[in-house]
């Protein structure tokens, strides 16, 4: 049991040891010292979280503490690791896309003068998000939540100088603020009713408060968990960049790649999906909460994916696609499908981590092109990383016998079993997002990698493969990208995750599914026969006649389309409302209340208002003072009769 | 060994501080300032055995001296310190240290005078959280202004004279109503200025409200509370960088400090009558002050705009009569003690360097200042109350407090997790980020030995808050118990 605990102490101090190296000591230990010490670290976390699965898969668990934080009240706030399957599976994938990550971007960055603290704020990310999914409670979890924000600031405005970089960091800043801004009040709830922070304690609870309200307003009486759902929901809403509060994500893209591919892609928003699983004892005990959270995935899918289709920087294609994957993940929890939303969080961090990774190698290799009208015919020249974006590109399309395919049918087929409110919706945008999905992701393949090239000559002369430790982690990555599907039977059907996520018997249609489940073959078969396979298979082939076969087409659709094209390309006016709306309406109050409250009310009327009162005052009483003995004389012969005839009065 | 340490924290820096003053002339400027330093630390290290020896168990006041001071209208030298107050004796006199050593190379006339006005003040204000005799308590109190008013008007900016007149008078007109109601409890109590008997006094409850709001006028303008704040952000802009400090992180808490020690014990029914009040006035101050500190140009005004801001959580903790909500306040008021600190010297590293606080002349700081850049960067993390700095804890229990007594109030209370981020983050990007703006900037030079001594080690004790309050917020339960014991018990 002591070797086990060091394990899961292990699991985030080592890459928080690398960075710490690499962040302090960066100049005396040099680059090479840099990369190594942090790589050191999270492959020693690797291996620890591989062992920890291994164990937990021979049925051990761990919920302790490692120490008391904080004590107030009665209350002790503690910091502490649940080692279940849940967070089990999810360190090993965390761990192994960080690793992957890190040796790429040897490669990546090799000419960035800031190298060493690039090393370090990924090993600093990798330790926030161990910590995160590792927590017992929500304190811990709430520290991880605002880590991964705060590394990913960092991270995205790395390139500091460019303006773009910092305005995008500051917004990805304070929309994920707005996101914890509802997790914080969906934290504080839980402790005023349940009165501690540690999950056993408030899963245990739940039940017993399923029936009681609280009065939101006076007279409205609202479920006590549907608001503790939809608040932590909030947060999630914020972390995992679901409509409304995307709009970070795809200026996040201003970061270089590899964070794209490590932080925007396969882990960091994945939290808020890893948080509703983890709370589904929670979320299971309210219907609407579980129905906002599957309505809001199915937009969030559907809409984003069309995005997607209008851009031409190849970085927002991939973050365009993430968000909408990320929607259906976001409708599997609507649906209690939490097994098939966590299996479609594992499988897609390696298809994602592959996407973006390769687009990295791509836009290394052309000297920081990112724009793909100017790519084309690229297969030629990078074979392996053509290949492995192919792989990546099956998989987010949902291809068999890709990954994606089988999370994302897991989730159509739930989301098709459920009863919910919404579940309807949510299936039909689905099936459109399957569709939309298959043409963004191959017109993408098509685009940069097929037909005839666009590169500039100058560059095109240069143009030749990426590194092997480029390529390495592709090559790595795209291994599960193809196989991690298969385990769909053991992760989802198989009750893998067993007591760490909860459904109830009405929600049960993954236990229906599984019924009906007989075996990889069989339920590829019934996909073949599915909607969603050709839906996905016309996608692609869309992409392929419009930019192989008749590529002038897309921009006359662009043209025909006009008004609404604009407005899909520029992601239906999002940003420019916030911008208006809360960062101008921000300024505006806040000028308003200085100006108008601070310096006219109360300084100008109040403050000085008095001085001048007192100032008025002297001054009447100045003249009484006037030093001449007639006046004081007159005014002393009036105050004698005045008195006189007050006396005689009475 | 029974040293009289409170009395040792009060006069050991007033000793030294006159010991400088006496010294003469800017002609021995280099002895006075290690003679300031060495007094700093000696009243820094007095302070010590206050932690290690406190009995966190007990909820009595501890280290406790009594001598006669005006025998005939039994005015006590009466000290003592509790869980509440202990701390803030080690935090002024720790932030006493790093003034001594922030201003050692940037004030260059009147050295003497201006060690001298610190370390007074130091003990000054050591002697307002020590006091348990209400007229001790109200002379340490006001005598805190002179050393005060001495700083900013001397070594402040061109605006000076305005600013600390302004601070001088508000001050002073705002406690002249409370000790007012120092003597009529006295007369009351039959004669007694021990605020401990206070706490016992039945009242009536117009009575107390009465003098609830005589109270409230003196502490409600050391807060700052709004409305009654304005003078805050003019006196930060002329302070000098030390002055702003001590400010900051000191004389603010003083008027938090008077509501638990004064209002909350001795008025419990009035508090509780007004506590909506009181909520409502800290409620705008987080909101409408957040919003105000987002469009400051001037680097100093937004600090202090933030202070008021993150004073009104403090404020808000106090009134919802919770272990979480006092707590969390107490906590508050360190972390903001360290930030608010380690922020206006950041300022003041700019200043010495660039002679501007407008942040339109500054960006691209980080190009030349890395080291700087990333200690700021924690700084303004910590003061936007990110998790693992000091800055988040009091937040967090204060907002889990609000949540027992209305979600709404709690509503509004984290929202300042949002203006947080985004006036210190702004703020970060304009000065920080981007490239380097003009050749001015460009010529700045990195933190030098002495400016990474202070500001590491604000660093150090930022963050070991942050990731471990337990030795903090240990030595408060037992009379923050007690405290709320008696909020709860009605007197009329």
């Amino acid at each position: 049991m002591i070797a086990m605990k060091t394990l899961y102490l292990l699991v985030p101090l080592a890459p928080l040891a690398g960075a710490l190296a690499a962040g302090l000591f960066g100049r005396a230990i040099g680059r090479r010292g840099a990369h190594t010490v942090t790589i050191l670290g999270v492959l020693i976390a690797f291996l620890a979280s591989c062992a920890i699965l291994v164990d937990v898969l021979h049925g051990n668990s761990f919920n302790g503490a490692v120490y008391t934080w904080a004590t107030s009240g009665e209350t002790r706030f503690e910091i502490g690791f649940l080692i279940d399957r849940l967070s089990a599976l999810m360190i090993v994938v965390v761990s192994f896309v960080s690793l992957m990550v890190h040796v790429y971007t040897i490669g990546y960055m090799a000419d960035d003068p800031g190298y060493q603290r690039f090393f370090s704020y990924i090993a600093l990310f990798t330790f926030s998000m161990l910590m995160l999914v590792m927590a017992n409670n929500f304190l811990q979890l709430f520290f991880g939540w605002e880590a991964v924000g705060l590394v990913s600031y960092l991270l995205i405005g790395f390139w500091y100088t460019r303006p773009s970089a910092t305005y995008a960091n500051l917004k990805a800043f304070i929309v994920n603020r707005v996101g914890d801004f509802g997790f914080l009040l969906g934290i504080a709830l839980v402790l005023a009713h349940f009165g501690t922070l540690d999950y056993a304690g408030v899963f245990s609870q739940a039940p017993g408060q399923a029936g009681a309200t609280l009065e939101l307003l006076p007279g409205s009486h609202w479920l006590l968990l549907t608001v503790i759902c939809l608040c932590l929901f909030v947060g999630a809403m914020g972390k995992s960049a679901q409509f409304p509060l995307h709009v970070w994500l795809p200026d996040s893209m201003e970061g270089p790649t590899p964070i794209s591919a490590l932080i925007h892609a396969a882990t960091m928003v994945t939290a808020g999906i890893f948080m509703v699983a983890r709370m589904s004892p929670l979320y299971e005990l309210s219907q609407t909460a579980l129905s906002v959270v599957m309505v809001v995935g199915a937009i969030t899918a559907l809409f984003m994916a069309l995005i997607a289709v209008t851009q031409f920087d190849i970085k927002r294609v991939i973050a365009y696609s993430t968000l909408s994957q990320l929607g259906y993940m976001t409708v599997a929890l609507g649906a209690s499908a939490y097994a098939a939303g966590i299996f479609h969080l594992m499988t897609h961090a390696f298809f994602k981590a592959v996407l973006f990774l390769g687009a990295g190698s791509v836009i290394i290799a052309l000297h920081h092109e990112q724009d793909m009208r100017r790519m084309g015919g690229l297969r030629k020249y990078m074979p392996v990383t053509y290949a492995t974006v192919l792989v990546g590109a099956l998989a987010n399309a949902g291809l068999p016998p890709f990954a994606g395919f089988f999370s994302k049918d897991a989730i159509l087929e739930a989301v098709h079993a459920s009863q919910l409110p919404g579940a309807g919706f949510a299936y039909l945008a689905l099936l459109a997002a399957v569709f939309v999905g298959g043409v963004y992701t191959f017109r993408l393949v098509f685009y940069a990698f097929h037909g005839e090239t666009r590169v500039d000559p100058h560059v095109l002369e240069h143009l030749r493969e990426s590194p092997w430790v480029v390529t390495l982690p592709l090559v790595l990555l795209a291994i599960p990208s193809l196989a991690s599907g298969w385990w769909l039977g053991k992760v989802v059907f198989g009750n893998y995750f067993g007591s760490s996520i909860e459904v109830l018997p009405v929600h049960a249609g993954i236990a229906e599914l599984a019924a009906e489940y007989h075996g990889l073959w069989s339920f590829m078969l019934h996909g073949l026969a599915g909607l969603p396979f050709w839906l996905a298979l016309a996608g692609a082939a869309l992409a392929w006649y419009l930019y192989t076969v008749r590529t002038d087409l897309p921009k006359r659709i662009a043209v025909a389309f006009g008004p609404l094209y604009a407005l899909v390309e520029g992601k239906y006016g999002f940003d420019e409302l916030y911008s208006w709306l809360f960062a101008g309406g921000a300024r505006v109050l806040g000028k308003g209340l200085w100006r108008g409250g601070d310096q006219t009310v109360i300084d100008g009327v109040v403050v000085n208002g008095s001085a001048r009162v007192v100032g008025w005052v002297a001054s009447v009483v100045r003249l009484f003072q006037s030093g001449l003995i007639y006046q004081y004389a007159v005014s002393m012969l009036v105050g004698v009769v005045l008195l006189t005839y007050w006396f005689l009065r009475s | 060994m029974n040293l009289p340490l409170l009395s040792l924290a009060i006069w050991v820096p007033i000793l030294a501080g006159l010991l400088v003053l006496a010294t003469g002339g800017d002609a021995r400027a280099p002895l006075q300032r290690w003679l300031a330093l060495a007094g700093a630390l000696a009243g820094f290290l007095v302070t010590i055995p206050l932690y290690t020896r406190f009995d966190a168990h007990s909820s009595a006041m501890q280290f406790v001296e009594l001598t006669p001071w005006i025998a005939q209208f039994n005015v006590n030298y009466h000290l003592g310190v509790d869980g509440i107050s202990v701390l803030f004796v080690l935090l002024n006199s720790f932030v006493t240290v790093l003034v001594v050593i922030a201003g050692w190379s940037v004030i260059e006339s009147r050295v003497a005078q201006y060690y001298a006005s610190f370390l007074i003040l130091s003990g000054l204000m050591n002697g307002v959280f020590a006091a348990l005799d209400a007229l001790l308590f109200y002379v340490f109190f006001e005598a805190t202004l002179i050393p005060m008013f001495i700083i900013i008007g001397v070594w402040g900016g061109p605006n000076r004279v305005y600013a600390a007149l302004k601070f001088f008078l508000y001050t002073l007109l705002g406690s002249l109503l409370m000790l007012v109601a120092f003597l009529y409890l006295y007369n009351k109590s039959g004669g007694s200025f021990a605020i401990m008997d206070w706490w016992k006094l039945p009242l009536p409850l117009g009575v107390q409200i009465l003098l609830f709001f005589g109270f409230l006028l003196g502490f409600a303008v050391k807060v700052p509370m709004w409305p009654v704040h304005t003078w805050l952000p003019d006196a930060h802009v002329e302070a000098p960088t030390g002055g702003s400090v001590v400010l900051a992180a000191i004389m603010l808490k003083l008027g938090a400090y008077g509501f638990v020690r004064f209002s909350l014990p001795i008025l419990p029914d009035a508090s509780r009558a007004l506590s909506g009040f009181m909520i409502a006035l800290s409620l705008i101050a987080v909101v409408y002050i957040g919003l105000v500190a987002i469009v400051q140009n001037d680097m100093k005004k937004l600090i202090a705009y933030s202070s008021i801001s993150h004073m009104g959580l403090v404020t808000l903790g106090f009134f919802i009569f919770n272990a979480y909500g006092v707590e969390g306040s107490l906590v508050q008021m360190i972390s903001h003690g360290l930030v608010s600190a380690a922020l206006f010297l950041c300022v003041g590293v700019m200043y010495d360097r660039l002679h501007s606080r407008q942040i339109a002349d500054y960006g691209g700081v980080a190009n030349v200042m890395p080291k700087f850049a990333a200690l700021m960067m924690l700084f303004a993390m910590a003061n936007s109350g990110l998790p693992a700095t000091s800055g988040f804890v009091g937040e967090f229990l204060v907002v889990l407090g609000s949540m027992k007594t209305s979600f709404w109030i709690a509503f509004a209370a984290a929202s300042t997790l949002i203006w947080g981020a985004a006036y210190n983050l702004w703020l970060y990007k304009r000065v920080i980020f981007g490239a380097v703006a003009n050749e001015h900037v460009a010529a700045m030079a990195d933190l030098n030995p002495r400016e990474l001594v202070v500001l590491g080690l604000l660093a150090a004790a930022v963050l070991f808050l942050g990731v471990y309050p337990l030795p903090f917020t240990e030595v408060m339960h037992a009379s923050v118990n007690e405290l709320l014991r008696h909020v709860a018990l009605p007197k009329l």
